[in-house]
């Protein structure tokens, strides 16, 4: 697998043609080049059509993503947009992803944002290459290029003389500057985007195939088990590790600061010597965690900045009701499967690290920082881990990886964290609190509105070395980084606070929160999750309060045609209008566009709440999405499907729970996610294709809809309104007094 | 130790202790069964022995003394899927996919004992499993289909 690609592989072989990069001797080529301006997605940075697509004299063809897999199947939908413009099989194109030596820099893989930046490049470089490809045969077949026609990588005249895309290329073929506009095919013409596709990655999961970085073994690799503090800010007072280094397999004891950790020749080995070795160690702790009972109310007392969001309040709004609201969410895991993992060697004076990371380069940047080495010197690859849904340990293991293998030049080193490990150190989705009034005027319409938010930071990404626990732990350590809001219109913790409603006079104000009691980053949806959780649930509040119907209540204040199509939809599809609420059972309904710019989502769902116990379980969902143009809509289905399973485990059951000094939530009974049975009865996804319309970016559009669907049902089956995340089977049943 | 995985005997240099995962893994080189928790709570790491669903976390190689292990390489291959993997395949029951080798091996074994499950059957044999993609829909109607409860052509996309 990706290991043994190195660039030489790539480049060999290819005879008459080497044009993957701007710059072919070097190593770090593919650095941005200017004079480019107005071109479309990461084209803009990376204008040149070789940073994206290459074809060989074989006529291969090889596709290049900044973006990395994390299970949302963007590979699959990246090569069917190539496929697509290109005029070319599916099967005939490679894709080579996220690695600082051979790809783009496209940032993190992250907010819901691969089609917009690489989608679009590669959409648009490839269309650009099928015309140089037409020119190129119009001129040797001498015929004009409006008479040529491609289909599956063959050029045609109308003559019936072909030539196949490999005879037309030559060295530096592709390296040309995008233009700004391209030649895009009508979207009545695709065969292949627009239409389910089988994605690429998933018979080798089935079936054992090299998958994840976990499966990666390099020639004399060992093993490696870091022994963590604790607790946030221990230090190691002492460590005898003589006992540890006398076990079987082991090769070495790296110490250096806080940072801790043992190597052995096999997986097991490492482990027996990891709890030696951490039973030898003796840190100094610092009782100084928030009490967890009352999050919300330490979110409230620290001190805050003022970002303010939106301001158009009007003077003497004529209310006849008014109503106000306060909702809280507390600190999240994304609690992937696996733990995170990386593998680092040493080579001389250069270092490759293969990790699960979600950006490739500010990973590089982090690592490079921390060792005090430029960053020429290091290079990472992605390599799929298990899924993510944020920033998890990804970044911090092969920061571990490297501090190790740096220590151990010419060997492979494994480093795999354990479950609890992951569960304890992993960022978590901040804690957050929402306060909401609004006034209706006699006709039931809103007519003021004002939204204060109290949040963290939502992403302590690398970039600097910081970031990294590893580089926080070393004897001379990296300071975190500055905490900073993330900017509208994307936002942090303030991430779809403005409402997408009709809303005359409104003020929506951000209250950012520098201090970060506990280690958090970016979870799936940032403050959307709360925000929209928030909204969605006040209005359901108002529309009670105002005698409406909740999706008509929606559509009274919706202007934006798709906006009002996902919401019809999703009611209809669901039989809105006709249900019959059963025993315990209620009805709730939810919309959003994601980041008020990306995918519409709209969500019915049905719920039941066993009074006895206060269990809620999802029963049924229906959900309506436009993604703009489609590319693989089994794709987005899979993934709003996830993401409506993963909120409703978030809404119903999760949070991070600590004492004064240290996590307790290290395990799955400690932090218990949904299991089979309370997986709903089915969920429907409708995808809305928008042939043509820009890609908007599905993966976490689902999150926000979803959390306050299921808590307006559990509101409508138990006439109790749930306004603190989790909606736990203590809370309602403390609601409903049983 | 001897052990025997998928149909062949191995010697293997290990620890009688080790749990059978690292030796799948480590020794023999095998990527289906995952390290998830170590602790027998999310059912990554699961493989049969003879004809039962066992956490290979928990296992230790000395209680595997003539006993059959099978992981999911023994099932079928990528080109060669068995007809549960297939079903897999076909109903796209994969996002990030890492628990997913645990879910089939599981779900095999149901298969073995049940041919014909139901829904709620499947549901309870799946419950020690976890999958935090959501993909579970799709898991249910995976194991449906291989065990012919489901023929319809999978489409894709809106349903």
């Amino acid at each position: 697998m990706s290991a043994h690609l190195t660039r030489r592989s790539v480049l060999a072989g290819t005879g008459a043609l080497v044009v993957s990069f701007p710059s072919v001797g070097r190593l770090l080529a593919q650095a941005p080049q200017g004079g480019a301006s107005n071109l479309p997605g990461s084209l803009e940075k990376y204008p040149f059509l070789d940073s994206w697509v290459r074809i060989d004299a074989d006529g291969g063809v090889t596709v290049f993503t900044g973006k990395a897999e994390l299970g949302q199947g963007i590979k699959t939908a990246l090569l069917q947009v190539a496929a697509e413009e290109l005029d070319v099989p599916f099967a005939a194109v490679k894709l080579v992803t996220a690695d600082t030596a051979r790809t783009a820099n496209e940032g993190f893989t992250a907010g819901s944002h691969s089609m917009q930046d690489s989608g679009v490049a590669i959409m648009h470089a490839a269309a650009q290459a099928r015309a140089i490809l037409i020119a190129e045969a119009a001129r040797r077949l001498g015929v004009a290029a409006d008479q040529i026609k491609t289909e599956a990588g063959v050029a045609r005249a109308p003559d019936g003389r072909t030539l196949r895309y490999g005879e037309l290329v030559s060295d530096q073929f592709l390296h040309v500057e995008a233009q700004p506009q391209s030649p895009l095919k009508d979207p009545k013409s695709f065969t292949i985007v627009g239409r389910p596709q089988q994605r690429i990655d998933i018979p080798a999961k089935v079936s054992g195939g090299e998958a994840y970085v976990q499966d990666l073994r390099l020639p004399g690799m060992v093993h490696a088990r870091m022994v963590r503090p604790p607790s946030y800010g221990a230090t190691l007072v002492s460590v005898d590790t003589a006992e540890t280094e006398k076990m079987p397999g082991v090769v070495k004891v790296v110490r250096d600061g806080n940072f801790l950790a043992v190597v052995a020749r096999r997986e097991y080995q490492a482990i027996k010597a990891m709890r030696k070795l951490s039973a030898a160690a003796h840190w100094q702790e610092q009782a100084r965690l928030p009490n967890q009972a009352d999050v919300a109310q330490t979110i409230l007392g620290l001190p805050a900045r003022d970002v303010p969001n939106l301001d158009r309040r009007q003077p003497n709004v004529a209310a006849a009701k008014k109503l106000e609201a306060t909702y809280t969410r507390p600190y999240q895991m994304h609690a992937s499967i696996g733990p995170s993992c990386a593998v680092a060697r040493r080579d001389g004076d250069q270092i490759t690290v293969w990790t699960h990371t979600q950006g490739v380069f500010p990973d590089r940047d982090a690592i490079a920082g921390m060792l005090r080495v430029p960053k020429e010197n290091v290079r990472c690859i992605h390599v799929e881990g298990s899924g993510c849904y944020g920033h998890n340990g990804a970044d911090d293991a092969a920061g571990d990886a490297a501090v190790i293998a740096q220590a151990m030049p010419g060997t492979p080193v494994r480093v795999q964290w354990m479950r609890e490990q992951e569960h304890a150190w992993e960022p978590y989705g901040p804690a957050m609190v929402s306060k909401v009034s609004a006034a209706l005027d006699q006709a039931g319409t809103i007519v003021d509105w004002n939204y204060e938010l109290w949040s963290n930071t939502h992403s302590m990404r690398p970039g600097g070395p910081g970031a990294l626990l590893a580089a926080q732990s070393l004897a001379q350590p990296f300071p975190p980084p500055e905490p900073k809001p993330l900017p509208l219109p994307e936002g942090g913790g303030d991430r779809n606070a403005i409402p997408i409603y009709r809303l005359p006079s409104a003020r929506v104000l951000y209250h950012f929160i520098p201090d970060m009691p506990l280690r958090i980053s970016a979870l799936r949806a940032l403050g959307a999750y709360l925000n929209i959780f928030s909204i969605e649930s006040f209005m359901d509040e108002l529309a009670a309060a105002a005698g409406a119907d909740p999706v008509e209540f929606r559509l009274r204040h919706l202007d934006d045609a798709r906006a009002r199509e996902v919401v019809s939809t999703a009611a209809e599809r669901f039989g809105w209008s006709s249900f019959r609420r059963g025993a315990g059972r209620g009805r709730g309904f939810a919309f959003a566009r994601y980041k008020n710019l990306a995918a519409y989502c709209a969500l019915a769902a049905e719920v039941e709440v066993a009074p006895e116990t206060g269990r809620a379980r999802l029963v049924r969902a229906v959900a309506a999405v436009d993604s703009g143009q489609a590319v693989n809509p089994n794709g987005i289905a899979n993934q709003t499907e996830g993401a409506i399973l993963q909120s409703a485990s978030w809404t119903l059951y999760e949070s991070v729970t600590f004492d004064d000094t240290r996590i307790t939530s290290v395990d799955w009974s400690t932090y218990p996610i949904l299991r089979f049975d309370a997986v709903p009865d089915s969920i429907e996804v409708h995808v809305i294709d928008r042939p043509g319309q820009p890609f908007l970016g599905s993966g976490e559009a689902g999150q926000g809809p979803a959390a306050a669907a299921v808590a307006n049902a559990v509101a409508d089956a138990t006439g109790h309104r749930f306004r603190d995340l989790p909606l736990t089977r203590r809370r309602i049943k403390q609601a409903l007094g049983v | 130790m001897k052990l025997n995985v998928n149909g062949r005997d191995h010697d293997v240099d290990a620890e009688p202790d080790t749990p059978l995962l690292y030796v799948l893994r480590d020794h023999l080189e095998l990527n289906g069964a995952k390290f998830g928790c170590g602790l027998g709570q999310c059912g990554a790491c699961t493989v049969m022995v003879d004809d039962e669903a066992v956490f290979s976390c928990l296992a230790p190689i000395l209680l595997l003394d003539g006993r059959r292990v099978t992981t999911v390489e023994g099932l079928g291959s990528a080109d060669n899927p068995n007809p549960l993997q297939k079903a897999f395949i076909d109903e796209q029951a994969a996002q990030c996919g890492y628990c997913i080798a645990g879910m089939i091996m599981r779900a095999q074994a149901l298969l073995k004992r049940n041919p014909s499950p139901s829904r709620e059957e499947i549901r309870a044999a799946l419950q020690p499993n976890l999958c935090r993609c959501g993909t579970h829909m799709r898991i249910l109607r995976a194991v449906e289909r291989a065990a012919g409860r489901r023929t319809a052509e999978v489409t894709g996309g809106a349903r």
